[in-house]
């Protein structure tokens, strides 16, 4: 934290004994990529320090408004940055538990006339102390239909993230163009959003790297062709369409899983070594239909 | 009850202290929520001791992690019914328990009349004792 020079007495000391910088760093670590999605993420828990700071020798200092949009193509990481927020602004003291609380538009909105407004506040209430993150958000918004319950539950969320700012905050999720249509139609939805997230697509290097890591999370081993394999497979599912960044890496790496078990499974009776149960080999990535598909189109 | 002092009722937890304030419900509450107690908010303008099911303000309250959200359904049924007698109770669905572990009144209407000794005259010169809400001579709703 830059800031940290200026002010080394109090400014550091808030920043280690808030458990912020682990939650930064599990950031920087867990996440590949991302730059302006971490640049923002610091800048925010920067305010919030600096603003508590302010508060401690009684400068002026409101509540800042914390609710954010987060958008992005799927599997850019919106949930996952959600969580490690929820933990960040429960280590500044800003939500009191630090749990996320996911829903999507069928959570909130209710199927009859009077049955949105018990559910949006029963979501409501089980998200306070913590964090709501609202994925697709602009489904709860169907300008087609007028009679749609979706503009109530929009209502109620609204009253409660201006008047409970101290409770909750509210993330919502989805596409780019699709949210800034949400926005747009919202306006006073827009306005109280504070904070608009972008979160980039993947490069393949990043994807490959991000394969790599759930690799060895899983503890699994990717033998050299394999790597080889896998730096094609990637350059050739990106091109494809349904690409679902690092969500379909991740479905890859399961059916790889899933093709290496079936080929010691009908090797059995040879020899077995322990490293042989967690090497992913060429052959795994390789029975990809993503490799037939593109050599059938060649 | 009848010889209370100001005629204040006095049913459930912290009755003879002075009305809980917002901060006390909520430190309250969270005792509550930490053991994991599903919390429920009631009402009533009929406050006889043996009234022991009261009207619900909602469904009891599952999966809650702060009493933010309770203490906002409190101030909704305190707004909806300024009057009447609002608790709030605290169910512990444990097996064996399954029953209330609190239950604390959160709103009490601003006069109480109290409540009179009721006399029966039975066979043999004999006296039953009963009470009676001074409130329930009127109709529902036009009580307190």
């Amino acid at each position: 934290m830059s800031a940290s020079e200026k002010l080394p007495l109090d400014l550091d000391a808030l920043y280690r004994d808030s458990s912020v910088g682990a939650s930064l760093e599990a950031l920087e670590r867990e996440l590949i990529g991302l730059a302006p999605v971490k640049q923002r993420v610091r800048e925010i828990a920067a305010l919030l320090l600096v603003e508590k700071l302010r508060r401690s020798i009684g400068l002026q200092a409101a509540a800042p408004p914390l609710h954010m949009s987060f958008t992005g193509n799927p599997g850019t990481g919106k949930t996952t940055v959600a969580m490690k927020m929820a933990s960040i602004l429960h280590g500044l003291g800003y939500v009191r538990k630090g749990h996320l609380v996911a829903v999507t538009r069928d959570d909130l909105v209710g199927q009859y006339i009077g049955h949105t407004a018990p559910k949006t506040k029963e979501v409501l209430k089980r998200a306070m102390g913590g964090v709501l993150f609202i994925d697709e958000a602009y489904y709860l918004y169907r300008p087609e239909n007028e009679r749609d319950y979706g503009q109530e539950a929009i209502e109620i969320l609204l009253q409660v993230m201006e008047n409970q700012r101290d409770d909750l905050v509210v993330i919502f999720a989805g596409y780019k163009d699709r949210m800034d249509r949400f926005f747009a139609s919202n306006p006073g939805m827009a306005s109280r959003v504070a904070h608009h997230i972008d979160f980039p697509d993947y490069s393949e290097e990043e994807l490959f790297a991000i394969a790599g890591l759930m690799l060895e999370r899983m503890q699994y081993v990717l033998s050299e062709a394999a790597a080889r394999a896998l730096r094609e497979y990637v350059a050739l599912r990106k091109a494809q369409p349904h690409f679902a960044n690092a969500r379909s890496i991740r479905n890859a790496l399961d059916r790889a899983r899933l093709r290496q078990a079936s080929r010691l499974f009908e090797r059995r009776g040879g020899p077995l070594t322990p490293e042989m149960l967690s090497a992913i080999e060429d052959e795994d990535i390789r029975g990809s239909r993503v490799f037939n598909g593109a050599e059938s189109r060649k | 009850m009848m010889t209370n002092h100001g005629n204040r009722l006095t049913q459930g937890q912290f009755s003879y202290l002075p009305d809980l304030t917002d901060a006390q419900i909520t430190a309250q509450l969270e005792y509550a929520l930490k053991n994991g107690w599903a919390v429920g908010i009631e009402y009533t303008d009929d406050p006889h001791p043996r009234n022991t099911y009261w009207e619900m303000h909602g469904i009891p309250m599952f999966d809650l992690k702060d009493p933010a959200g309770i203490l906002m359904e409190i101030n909704a049924c305190r707004k909806t019914f300024p009057n009447h007698y609002v608790r709030v109770t605290a169910f512990d669905s444990t097996r064996g328990v399954e029953s209330p572990r609190m239950s604390y009144l959160v709103n009490r209407p601003k006069r109480e009349p109290g409540f009179r000794v009721v006399r029966e005259e039975r066979d043999g010169r004999n006296v039953g004792y009963t009470i009676h809400s001074y409130a329930t001579d009127k109709p529902e709703g036009e009580r307190y």
